[in-house]
């Protein structure tokens, strides 16, 4: 019913304009038609210079109002360079973006049709054209310049003492993997998948490097010691998108991916920074992958270094988890394992 | 040659249906002949553009029933599950509704709107009225590129009423979330129709690209050198030939989608666990399909604004009385963005685990992109300086084209930067900056074409003051929208998300997206008003008493005001100027068809 009326009242003011705009026709055909053009152009002139004053008003109070809204510092090393690129890059287009709306508006304004007035023929100019050619040129050099820094900053290889974990997407979570004691990750193949013996990565039992891997439901990282991922998806694609470090890449079936980043603030000291006590670092999914894709949300925890050995003493690899009746704790693997286990790891990166 | 031909042939119809309207005595101008399956480039314009408009509509309306789910999570409209049924049960909109809306709702948009609608109708009105052409160089082909245009649209249609729905993977479709039907509901029959749909389409944008190309490369009349062209022209050419060498790849990439779906090939799979049990495929790539997808996509977005690019030079010159300032600098930098536009597109992908060394040849090729914008920019800006502009909706409308380009157009040097991609790639931010550069510039153009060439298209007027309030409403309504659309990105807000509220990073915006919502309903409800307006023009609208009514000086306002098929009654008039002779020595405007003066002065 009240659908019903609002669709009603939404075609009422549509006749009463539709009535009105007629009727102003009308008018202007009665005043003659260069009398009702002088006064459009008049209205519409104004209406240009009002809507630039109230457009850079409203810019500068929206930015007031949803500054407090958006994230904050980085909290990752790495997110700095991010972070600092985006203010630069604000201020070169904040101002192009001020002048070039303010001329444009100012001189509708200004020129807009009088009685007399001519128009200036003017179709060309050498120097001013190449003025404007050159200086984004210039300006855009020098983003280009900033932002490659950054970037390959960014993509670099990750250091040698970088802790790894692996986070694999499927539809509709997250699952991580520890290395374990070991410092390496075993085999898999997609083809030993068996989620109802707890196997949802295709670990292949008989590497001995996945005898101590474990596979925790949150991603625990240590503050201050770089962390490397290696991404991967069992399914369609997902994007493991880390917006408080400023890092975002994809999960793609058959493709492993990496990233790596030293995260900055503990979980607990972002909890006090941000005056939030329910702050949470987040996993997003940022490349639709299905019905789920809203949902698909992982938890890190990012702690001191003895929180976190205590969290890992507390693990239980997902081999004891899924062998309990063979009972067989898992083997340590031996010191001339060490290089097939890089071997293994290379071949999970590329 | 065919131009001969069709003279000679149309020639006879002209002098017999000069001043009055009997066309009834010639076989050729029958209701089918005339109305459905026209050869004559005029009346194929309007078809595009009324289709157009359809489609508008459509995909306008589901954007409007996404963002209810988007501002108001919680609420149930029961009105909802009487349209939708149950893709709405309990007037909620069901994830699996969301994603085919937001899909068709890009799909459309960019396609069915802003490329046959847009290109479409104003490439076929203006290119054979303003080289001064009789009709295209095929006309049959041109005929044809419609009617697959149709045809695609009757396929998309379709696939809205299929029992498992739309294609709902997102418009760029990737794999192997298109690929497999077990992957989304949406990927079953929905993604085969979605195809299907879209090679008609390609074909129809083929066989239209290779008629506007050859019309104007060897149809201009007599004395107009490709440098008298008017920009309107140059930019649809340049968007034919960015077609013309694009969409074949598209289809490419379609064909190796639907060989995955159904032939069991592995272009793109590989590795794949999928309700529950592991799938053959391996070796694929699931990134070729976005190398070739983007090869189009991103020209695509080239396709959409030159059109009104074009336009918007041509209204400004017009309505401002001066010449659009640095002609050959705009003909250069559309030259040099439809080179460009081929080299830029991984920079859709730079979080792809691309190569980070390619990666950096494209973000220097994707900013170098800014510098001819920002001639453009600046250009018209000129163009505007120490004029006597007229305000009409036309005029407004390519203000407010200029104001949007800059606005959008800025925040794609963010994004072309791939470090700051890395944090705002597939966010919110992207959403405001497309929608403003492509969404609201390239409506812009394409109000300022109707408002502006609607006297010709039908010997009326538009009515102005709805025209005004359509501008007023749209323009302040899109800043809105889109304006604080960019702190959601900032924050890190995901793009097609269904649901923030489960978030602790984002629902802080629960509040704007309920205004953005809002602000959604009241613009889609002012495009009605335009749509009636259009309408109730075409029958009611005030007549057009002179040929000229904006006093412009290029070739289609020398055609009667109701031109026949073959434009002008007798001789295709002869050109000796450039386009732009407006405020030249002291006379308002000189048309393109009046000899040099012995003392006229050089421009």
């Amino acid at each position: 019913m009240s659908g019903f009326l609002a669709v009603l009242v939404v075609v009422l003011i549509f006749i009463v304009i539709f009535q009105i705009a007629k009727a102003s026709e009308y008018v202007s055909i009665l005043k003659g038609e260069k009398k009702a053009r002088e006064q459009s152009n008049r209205i519409n002139g104004f209406l240009l210079i009002a809507f630039l004053v109230l457009g850079l008003i409203g810019v500068y109070w929206c930015n007031d109002l949803l500054k407090g809204k958006i994230l904050g510092e980085s909290a990752s090393e790495q997110g700095e360079g991010v972070d600092t690129l985006i203010y630069v890059t604000l201020a070169i287009t904040g101002v192009v973006f001020v002048i070039t709306q303010i001329a444009l508006f100012w001189f509708a304004f200004k020129y807009q049709e009088k009685e007399g007035r001519k128009a200036f023929y003017f179709p060309h100019n050498n120097k001013l054209e190449v003025i404007w050619t050159v200086i984004p040129a210039i300006a855009l050099t020098i983003l280009v310049a900033f932002g490659l820094k950054h970037w390959f900053q960014l993509t670099s290889e990750a250091p040698k003492d970088a802790a790894v974990v692996e986070v694999t997407g499927k539809q509709f979570n997250w699952i991580f993997r520890y290395p374990g004691k070991d410092g390496a990750l075993g085999r898999r193949d997609i083809k030993n998948i068996d989620p109802s013996a707890g196997n949802e990565l295709g670990l292949d039992w008989n590497d001995p490097l996945n005898k101590d891997d474990f596979m925790p439901t949150e991603l625990h990282l240590v503050v201050g010691k770089p962390v490397k991922l290696i991404i991967g998806s069992r399914d369609v694609i997902h994007d493991v998108g880390l917006p408080h470090f400023r890092m975002k890449m994809d999960a793609v079936p058959g493709i492993p991916t990496t990233m790596w980043f030293t995260p900055k603030y503990t979980t607990k000291q972002m909890k006090e920074k941000t005056g939030n006590p329910d702050f949470t670092y987040e996993i997003s999914c940022d490349q639709m992958c299905g019905s789920g894709h809203y949902s698909m949300r992982g938890v890190i925890i990012v702690e001191t270094q003895e929180e976190f050995d205590k969290w890992v003493a507390a693990q239980k690899s997902t081999y004891s988890l899924t062998h309990a009746d063979t009972a067989a704790p898992a083997a340590p693997a031996g010191e001339a394992k060490a290089d097939s286990t890089q071997k293994t790891v290379a071949a999970n990166i590329r | 040659m065919s131009n001969e031909a069709t003279l000679h042939s149309q020639q006879e119809v002209m002098h017999g249906a000069h001043d009055h309207h009997d066309h009834e005595h010639h076989h050729e101008d029958s209701f089918i002949s005339k109305y459905v399956f026209s050869m004559d480039h005029k009346m194929i314009a309007k078809q595009f553009l009324i289709t157009g408009i359809v489609w508008a509509i459509i995909g306008a309306f589901f954007s409007v029933l996404f963002r209810l789910q988007l501002g108001f999570p919680d609420a149930t409209f029961p009105w909802l599950e009487s349209i939708l049924g149950h893709w709405a049960k309990g007037g909620r909109i069901t994830a699996e509704a969301y994603y085919a809306l937001v899909t068709m709702h890009g799909t459309i948009l960019v396609f069915f709107v802003l490329t046959a609608g847009l290109s479409g109708t104003f490439s076929n009105l203006l290119i054979p009225l303003q080289v001064g052409a009789r009709d295209m160089a095929s006309p049959f082909m041109n005929c044809l590129s419609y009617w697959f245009f149709f045809l695609a649209s009757l396929v998309m249609m379709a696939s809205l009423f299929v029992q498992t729905g739309p294609a709902s993977g997102g418009w760029t479709m990737y794999p192997p979330l298109s690929a497999l039907g077990d992957a989304s509901i949406g990927s079953k029959i929905g993604v085969d129709l979605w195809l299907t749909s879209m090679a008609l389409f390609v074909v129809s944008q083929l066989l239209g690209g290779l008629n506007y190309i050859s019309t104007l490369l060897n149809m201009r009349t007599k004395g107009m050198a490709m440098t008298k062209m008017p920009l309107t022209i140059w930019s649809f050419f340049f968007t034919a030939v960015l077609g013309v060498l694009s969409f074949p790849v598209l289809l490419s990439g379609f064909i190796l989608l639907l060989m995955d779906r159904h032939a069991g090939t592995s272009f793109y799979l590989s590795d794949i666990f999928i309700a529950g049990k592991a799938l053959a495929n391996e070796g694929g790539s699931a990134i070729l399909y976005q190398h070739l997808f983007w090869f189009l996509g991103h020209p695509e977005v080239y396709i959409i604004i030159l059109p009104a690019m074009g336009m918007v030079s041509e209204v400004l010159a017009v309505s401002s009385r001066k010449p659009i300032f640095g002609y050959l600098a705009m003909i250069g930098s559309l030259f040099a963005i439809c080179i460009l536009a081929f080299l830029v597109w991984a920079h859709h992908m730079f979080v792809t685990g691309l190569n980070p060394f390619l990666g950096a040849f494209f973000v220097l090729l994707t900013l170098l992109i800014a510098v001819p914008s920002a001639i453009k920019v600046f250009n018209w800006i000129t163009t505007i300086w120490k004029g006597n502009i007229n305000f009409t909706p036309a005029s407004l409308f390519s203000i407010g084209f200029v104001s949007t380009f800059i606005s959008g157009g800025l925040t794609g040097i963010w994004l072309g930067n791939s470090s700051i991609d890395i944090h705002l790639h597939d966010t919110m931010f992207v959403i405001a900056h497309f929608h403003i550069v492509m969404g609201v510039s390239a409506f812009f153009g394409m109000f300022a074409g109707i408002y502006h060439w609607f006297p010709k298209m039908y010997g009326r007027f538009m009515n102005n003051t709805i025209g005004y309030i359509h501008f007023w409403v749209t323009l302040v309504g899109a800043y809105l929208i889109f304006w604080p659309m960019h702190y959601e990105g900032m924050a890190g807000m995901p793009r097609r998300y269904y649901d923030v509220s489960g978030w602790a990073s984002f629902k802080q915006f629960g509040g704007l997206n309920e205004f953005i919502t809002i602000v959604v309903i009241l613009v889609f409800a002012v495009q009605l008003l335009f749509v009636f307006n259009f309408f109730y023009s075409i029958f009611k609208g005030r007549k057009l008493t002179t040929q000229n009514p904006w006093k412009a000086t290029t070739l289609e306002w020398t055609t009667p005001i109701h031109a026949g098929h073959g434009n002008w009654p007798g001789e295709i008039p002869e050109v000796y100027r450039w386009a732009y002779d407006y405020s030249k020595d002291g006379r308002d405007f000189i048309p393109q068809t009046e000899p040099i003066g012995p003392n006229e002065s050089a421009h």
